[in-house]
């Protein structure tokens, strides 16, 4: 079967290299969850490991013969090979109660205050709008965080069921309409985490990742007081005349800019979409000529996204995009 | 397969040959036939969700594939989930039940076999409506377990969900009412000697799943009903942005959907119970601890739903609760495992096509068994599920387990239904295809779900090892394709060549192997004398019969109206679809203090016409007790006054309804009014049942048919009649008197 042409061309910016990232945790709940599945995951190489062996031995050793003694079974071997399953069922559930309450106690613990999360990820068909209400920044589909300090994060979601899931910084939530909830995110190392969504969400459920980036105190502080920066004014008359073009369209119908007339948020805030890593929720990375790729035909590259295809001709592309690139 | 495996069947009663008649399978009301059937649609609709697999797998099989677009993608697992469950799993085991409980127990047919071939006739019914979304332009694409809202019409706006919806609703009925068949059939029609302690495994196996399917089925139907009712009538059950809770959808899908997974495995541990001795040419190991955890599994699996909901943040407590209902499911089915180990062991091992489809069933079970318990535990589960490590883990308990279970059973009885043995050289290909394509494909994704793979994404970025694993999953897709062809091929072969098999090919056990191959109409003859769990061993060892050995009890009293335990059974299904749907009623209407339920509900004028509801179930109760007493006079009387009361509290209903909907009250006004139309307008429903049934038995006892003889038909229209009113009294209670606010 031909290997298509896109595959090729949409390189994905894969940054952490981390090529089994549950088994490669980089949060204190990560950590905990990997070494209690390392835990489960060798009790039960052990019980398979014997269970096989049995059945390995019986069909080899009796194989074939004459009729053999009929045996219907004691009550007592039925006693005591439930032991061994009784006591590691009794085990786990004292584990797993146990870490329930650890891991779950924190973010639940605050619940009750609902404004008062660091960080609000909500969850849109197909993309991550990204709030921190303190700073008054809003961004997409990339989250920065100090690294080893919490932040507790609610999660929502604006259309359908999603979920939010970064395999290295702990256990996935479920973003549900009308029911936020709590994690805490905590990265112990600087560097950058691969989520996605994880509960299906309709056709683009596939790119809906986004990028979690563990930077040290300052340079979080420091990103995070840019992003809270209205727009750029445009710098040339190309981009300025791509402004002109965006208001004059419907851009602003979707999308904010802030500092200026757009407030939707139906879809990305663009305020900053171009110091962002990566386009539509992780199809292609952001590059002047991705954008002007996107812009062309949302469809061709996400089919089936919300943004419909403009069929903008090249003069109102190169403007757009100049406009967009000095939104950093 | 069934057409020729027929061709030298006995002449029916009509006097015609089955095979010269193909009118003869479409209005067959006989077991044997009906499971035959049920088998073939399953193995067609097989064939069509394996496609939609071998489809699924090529698009995955490299990054960025733009093979199949997500539009149709998500159709396709939509479509194979829920046609692999529905329209394979089901039906073909319900055929299997239908063809072998029967003979099982030495009986003659299931105990009524027109609700039989009813229950068939739903299934290519069901099927069809289902396909035929595709011809409306899309498929159901929101998934098997289709999560609201993007279920909701906003969401999914194209029919597919419709389909869906009216498709499971369809094969449900048809579920619920063989399942009833099945469990009357198991208590009443045992031959003598067969008591309870003695049929075989696959028969206490298929009770269970029966009592199950009872119990779980009406679950889905409230939540579809809820769901067609918010599309098609503008309520708002599941959507948040209107007051509704989406988390409701979940909790009533998988109180069906948990017991689903063990309606699908019983009966395969059900098949490997039976295979496994008489390959091993010696009795079950332990065959009342394999009986009896089989119910501990049942009783657990209708408490253990919300471990498919650990990521939803229920909260503490209920995910520590749920844990642990999860973990000790592990108890009953490791005890199953080692009981049927305990039986190979010491025995002498006949490596037949079927067992080792057997043997092979045990190890990949206790794989899909122990990532079960991973996922048991809810930290873990944070992690894994809805990654590829879910996907591996089902698939290793619904195709490592239950397929190959079919596959052991499928080879083990193919003799007794045709009269014809496979080939046991093809056997052992389709074996070794099947074992090496099942686990290339599934095992890889275990890996695949650490690696962080997100389960239904139609595809996926170059990150590395994803690219190589999926494309040996692919790969061994393929492997099984050719293993079901190389299967369809022996079949079709052996039915026009094949070694013929005689009574008893495998030296087997149970009494399905004492007539002929395949049975005639009547099944037996003569029932052979059973005093113990394997008669057929008995007859054919009598040196070492069980009876001799190890004492089984003798047959009970047992009850003798099968239409009044029908009726009972069928109620116990009413009553879980009522309990659901009222406790719908009761989230919704919970916080609405003084709500407008107090405002519009004329409760007096409603508790008069309860009074008169309640009336009917004394004059139904007399007409029955002079029915018995052979008073035809007293009978007429009092059922028509049981009919007039009946008609009343409708009557009595729609004016209540023409008032509420007058003052603009209706069912997608609000959610009040949502859930008091659905729960008072299914009553309605099932009052106006009750009275054209009632209605029936009138007109019959008028013209004579029905006396004093045949009483205990009115008395399971009785217990109906009686249940309808008990509901009434609940509903009554909790929307106009309001006691839960």
């Amino acid at each position: 079967m031909p290997i298509p042409l896109n595959c090729l061309l949409r390189v994905n910016a894969i940054m952490a290299a981390s090529t089994v990232p549950v088994l490669d945790p980089a949060s204190p709940n990560a950590t905990t969850i990997r070494n209690l599945f390392v835990s489960v995951f060798l009790i039960c190489c052990a019980i398979f490991v014997v269970v096989v062996a049995l059945i390995v031995i019986s069909v080899v050793r009796f194989r074939g013969g004459s009729t053999p003694v009929q045996d219907f079974g004691r009550r007592r071997s039925e006693v005591v090979w439930a032991i061994t399953p009784v006591m590691i069922v009794f085990g786990l559930s004292a584990v797993s109660t146990k870490l329930i309450l650890s891991i779950l106690a924190m973010p639940t613990s605050q619940v009750s205050e609902a404004g008062d999360a660091d960080l609000v990820v909500i969850g849109h068909q197909w993309w991550w709008e990204v709030r921190y209400p303190a700073a008054g920044a809003v961004t997409a589909n990339e989250i920065h965080l100090p690294v080893g300090r919490k932040l507790r994060v609610r999660v929502e979601a604006a259309d359908v069921i999603h979920s939010f899931w970064v395999p290295q910084l702990g256990p996935k939530m479920d973003m549900i309409p009308g029911h936020p909830n709590f994690v805490w995110l905590e990265a112990d190392r600087a560097g950058t985490y691969e989520g996605s969504c994880a509960e299906f969400c309709g056709d683009q459920h596939a790119w809906m990742r986004f990028t979690v980036v563990a930077e040290p105190e300052p340079q979080y502080r420091a990103w995070l007081a840019h992003q809270a920066q209205p727009g750029s004014a445009p710098a040339d008359a190309l981009a300025e005349a791509g402004r002109r073009f965006y208001f004059a369209q419907t851009c602003a119908n979707c999308h904010a800019v802030k500092g200026t007339s757009a407030v939707a948020n139906a879809a990305p805030d663009l305020t900053h979409v171009a110091s962002r890593t990566e386009l539509a929720a992780g199809v292609i990375p952001n590059t002047p000529q991705n954008l002007a790729r996107w812009l062309r035909n949302p469809q061709a590259i996400k089919p089936g996204c919300q943004m419909p295809n403009f069929t903008l001709d090249d003069e109102h592309l190169t403007q757009l995009v100049a406009y967009l690139e000095g939104l950093r | 397969m069934t057409a020729g495996s027929i061709a030298n069947s006995q002449p029916d009663e009509r006097g015609l040959s089955a095979e010269s008649s193909l009118l003869g399978w479409f209005s067959s009301v006989d077991h044997k036939q009906i499971g035959l059937l049920y088998i073939c649609t399953a193995l067609v609709f097989l064939l069509i969700g394996g496609a939609e697999a071998i489809a699924i797998r090529l698009q995955l099989v490299v990054p960025n594939n733009t093979l199949i677009g997500p539009s149709l993608f998500n159709q396709l697992f939509t479509m194979h989930g829920t046609t692999m469950v529905f329209l394979v799993g089901m039906p073909i085991l319900t055929g299997f039940a239908n063809y072998l409980v029967p003979l099982m127990i030495g009986a003659s047919d299931v105990a009524f076999p027109r609700l039989n071939a009813f229950g068939y006739w739903l299934v290519p019914l069901g099927g069809i409506l289902l396909h035929y979304s595709f011809l409306t332009g899309s498929a159901p694409n929101a998934g098997w377990f289709n999560y609201a809202p993007l279920s909701e019409r906003a969401y999914s706006s194209l029919q597919g969900v419709d389909y869906w919806l009216i498709a499971l609703l369809v094969l449900g009925i048809g579920s619920v009412s063989s399942a009833i068949n099945l469990i009357v059939t198991i208590i009443l029609r045992r031959a003598p000697g067969m008591s309870l302690q003695r049929v075989p495994l696959f028969v206490w196996m298929m009770f269970i799943t029966s009592i199950l399917i009872i119990l779980a089925i009406p679950a889905l139907n409230s939540a579809l009903v809820l769901l067609l009712i918010d599309r098609t009538l503008g309520s708002a059950f599941f959507d948040a942005s209107r007051g509704g809770n989406s988390l409701l959808w979940q909790h009533y899908f998988w109180i069906f959907g948990h017991p689903e997974v063990y309606i699908l495995a019983l009966p395969a541990f059900g098949m490997i119970s039976e295979v496994i001795p008489v390959f091993s040419r010696k009795p079950i190991y332990g065959y009342e601890f394999v009986a009896a955890s089989t119910v501990a599994i049942g009783i657990l699996s209708m408490g253990v739903w919300a471990h498919h909901m650990f990521a939803v943040g229920l909260g503490p407590a209920y995910d520590a609760f749920f844990a642990i209902g999860s973990l000790l499911i592990a108890i009953p089915t490791g005890l199953k495992v080692f009981n049927w180990t305990a039986t190979l062991w010491g025995g002498s091992i006949r490596l037949t096509t079927s067992m080792c489809f057997a043997i092979a069933f045990l190890v990949q079970f206790v794989i899909g068994g122990l990532t079960g318990v991973m996922f048991a535990v809810a930290p873990i589960d944070w992690q894994l599920t809805d990654t590829y490590f879910v996907v591996a883990h089902f698939h290793y308990v619904l195709f490592g387990g239950t397929i190959f279970a079919l596959f052991a059973g499928g080879f083990y009885w193919f003799p007794k239904m045709t009269g014809r043995l496979l080939d046991e050289r093809l056997g052992k290909i389709t074996f070794w295809l099947m074992v090496i394509g099942f686990n290339m494909t599934f095992f890889v994704q275990h890996f695949l779900g650490l690696m962080g793979m997100p389960r239904r994404t139609y595809t996926y970025g170059d990150h590395p090892g994803w690219f190589a694993l999926n494309a040996i999953s692919t790969a061994g897709a393929f492997f099984m394709g050719a293993g079901v062809l190389v299967f369809l091929w022996n079949v079709l072969r052996t039915l026009r060549i094949g070694e013929a098999a005689g009574d008893n090919p495998w030296d087997a056990f149970t009494l399905e192997w004492a007539t002929t191959s395949p049975p005639h109409e009547q099944n037996f003859a003569q029932v052979p004398e059973v005093k113990s769990r394997r008669p057929v061993w008995d007859m054919n060892h009598p040196d070492l019969a069980d009876w001799k050995l190890s004492r089984t009890p003798e047959d009970r009293r047992r009850p003798h109206s099968a239409a009044r335990l029908a009726s009972a059974a069928f109620i116990v299904s009413e009553a879980m679809f009522f309990l659901l749907l009222v406790s719908a009623y009761v989230v919704f209407n919970r916080t609405t203090g003084e709500s407008s339920a107090a405002r519009v509900l004329e409760v007096g004028r409603t508790a008069l016409f309860t009074l008169l509801l309640l009336a009917s179930s004394i004059t139904l109760w007399r007409a029955e007790r002079a029915l018995r007493a052979f008073d035809q006079d007293g009978f007429l009387r009092w059922l028509g006054v049981t009919l007039g009361l009946g008609a009343l509290f409708l009557i009595n209903q729609g004016v209540e309804y023409a008032g509420l909907l007058h003052r603009g009250i209706t069912i997608s006004s609000s959610l009040f009014g949502s859930t008091f139309f659905t729960v008072t307008g299914f009553h309605g429903l099932h009052v106006l049942a009750g009275l054209v049934a009632l209605a029936i038995l009138f007109v019959l006892g008028k013209r004579g048919a029905l006396t004093g003889r045949r009483s205990d038909v009115l008395g399971a229209i009785g217990y109906y009649w009686h249940f309808v009113d008990v509901v009434w009294i609940v509903v009554f209670s909790i929307v106009y008197l309001r006691v839960l606010s």
